[in-house]
């Protein structure tokens, strides 16, 4: 277990060298972002990280600290005012080819079934579907869809519709996912039990995964490591990895470890007097 | 109260119906009752009964209004939509063409009319540019309005499947803009049929609006009335086809509709 306050700046630790092993699918140096003009706002402090291929990143911050800016820099959505940004050893100059992306809300076309919903991305390059088809039925089927293809949206749960939207951003097989509060809009249940579909998930395809989100128990259960954003303007506070074995179950999260490292960063939000009713 | 039969559809269009039978019941029998002249206000009887004395004639009439109308409001959706298009896509299109068609939108059309005769004589074409006119703006503006109603994440999500502008026309901006389209196509169409009245009012030997002005210089009011009630039909049964078009289209938009 390696805990460390600016984690690049003490490269010692098992992790650290776990990490050095695989090549760096994102790599931020100095990434800052200002909004406005003459009075501008800065959204995001100079952020700094190295993401690994296979690795399961979690960006936690309190809203408004910027880590969806942050993680829209990486789409290639918005352009960093300073820093640079690279991913796949590529600047990050429009969004990257290879990646896929969930929103906070599913964004399903609702005129579309959720089977031409999935087939979104392969229309948009222009391939045809036939070579994806079987890999389609098995997202549906991973994710409890099955059944359901010949459905449009507005007739699916908000649990549903995001399964759907993972699928769709799953089709033409990414290496890298991002994924902004994903689950953000769904009731504790549904989370729940996206949580565990998406470790599954993860587990048997290892992709790159930058999560955002503002949960600090689904942060710990999903991450390898987690990325604790300051208040506004947002800056890296805490570089924490997770060393919890893999599958984590639900229970897991009354186990002592899963509560360390959950006490551990809130304890930072407390120092960042983000409870001051406490 | 409403009980829960009459909600459904068949429900409402009982009561739609019995509106219009009580509403042509006390026009019959107040008519009656207070004796008022065929010349100020004839009875629905009398009105049918000029009707059925000649149906071919006024059907023939009303044909030439239709074709005048669907011509007008064809040429209104096609020229109207492809502006939208431009004007949604093509910045400096926006603070020029589409504010001087929201400035032009202002004048009053009907105004103009008699400008086309003199423009385009007095055959077909003036008749269906009135139309066009009249209808044009209307779904300039609702067309307009759809492509822009696009939720900002659905053009996220497009710009990380690194879409081109036509993909995203077509799969998202301009699904996204029928339910507005179709409202202004709706009104556009009721506006077609002024335009084409207007048309026959201000120079025709046929059409509906020639026989309103036509019987209306011989006191002729239940010929009239007749012109109208066919106008009337007329514009409900286009209203009636445009919606069940729009249910066909956007079978997304019904199937919300079952459900609540």
């Amino acid at each position: 277990m390696v805990i460390m306050a600016q984690a690049r700046a003490t490269p010692e630790g098992a992790a650290t060298t776990d990490r050095a092993s695989a090549p760096v699918h994102v790599e931020a140096v100095g990434v800052c972002k200002h909004y406005g003009g003459r009075e501008s706002v800065q959204a995001l402090g100079a952020i700094s990280l190295t993401i690994a291929k296979g690795q399961f990143i979690s960006i936690l911050g309190p809203s408004g600290c910027g880590k969806t800016t942050f993680l829209r820099c990486i789409a290639g959505l918005e352009k960093p005012s300073g820093g640079t940004l690279a991913v796949g050893g590529q600047t990050v100059d429009r969004p990257p080819s290879d990646m896929g992306m969930v929103f906070q809300r599913d964004v399903l076309l609702d005129w579309r079934t959720i089977y031409d919903n999935i087939f979104l991305p392969i229309e948009f390059r222009h391939e045809s579907r036939k070579p994806y088809e079987k890999r389609a039925q098995e997202l549906l089927k991973l994710f409890g869809l099955a059944g359901f293809d010949r459905h449009f949206p507005p007739q699916l749960s908000g649990g549903m519709r995001q399964r759907a939207a993972i699928c769709r951003a799953l089709i033409a097989d990414p290496s890298l996912l991002l994924m902004d509060e994903p689950f953000g809009a769904l009731d504790a249940m549904t989370r729940d039990q996206l949580n565990v579909e998406l470790q599954r998930i993860w587990q048997a395809t290892h992709k790159t995964v930058v999560f955002i989100t503002h949960s600090i128990p689904e942060a710990v259960f999903l991450s390898d490591r987690i990325e604790v954003f300051s208040p506004r303007p947002g800056r890296i506070a805490l570089s924490l990895d997770i060393d919890l074995p893999r599958p984590r179950r639900m229970a897991m999260r009354h186990e002592p470890e899963f509560n360390h490292y959950c006490s551990k960063i809130r304890e930072l939000f407390e120092d960042m007097g983000l409870f001051q009713e406490e | 109260m409403v009980n829960g039969k009459l909600n459904g559809r068949v429900g409402r269009g009982i009561l739609t119906v019995s509106s219009f039978v009580i509403f042509f019941l006390i026009w019959q029998v107040a008519s009656q009752i207070f004796g008022i002249r065929p010349v100020i206000l004839p009875t629905p009887v009398a009105i049918l009964r000029e009707l059925a004395s000649s149906p071919g004639w006024y059907l023939l009439q009303g044909w030439y209004t239709l074709l005048t109308t669907l011509a007008g409001f064809g040429l209104a959706v096609v020229i109207g939509v492809l502006l939208s298009i431009l004007i949604v896509e093509v910045k400096i299109l926006d603070s020029t063409l589409y504010a001087f068609i929201l400035a032009l939108n202002t004048v009053p059309k009907v105004a103009v009319a008699p400008l086309f005769v003199i423009w385009l004589g007095t055959g077909s074409q003036p008749k269906i540019a009135i139309s066009f006119l009249i209808a044009f703006f209307a779904i300039v503006i609702d067309a307009v309005l759809g492509l822009r109603s696009v939720p900002p994440e659905m053009l996220d999500l497009a710009a990380t499947l690194r879409g081109g502008r036509w993909d995203v026309l077509r799969r998202i901006r301009f699904p996204c803009a029928l339910p507005s389209l179709f409202a202004g196509m709706k009104v556009a169409m009721s506006l077609a049929l002024v335009g084409s009245v207007v048309g026959e009012f201000v120079a025709s030997e046929h059409g509906l609006g020639y026989v309103i002005l036509a019987a209306q210089g011989t006191f002729d009011t239940p010929r009239v009335f007749a012109a109208i009630f066919v106008l009337a039909a007329g514009g409900m049964v286009l209203f009636w086809i445009l919606s069940l078009l729009e249910r066909r289209v956007m079978p997304w938009h019904a199937s919300l509709q079952v459900r609540h």
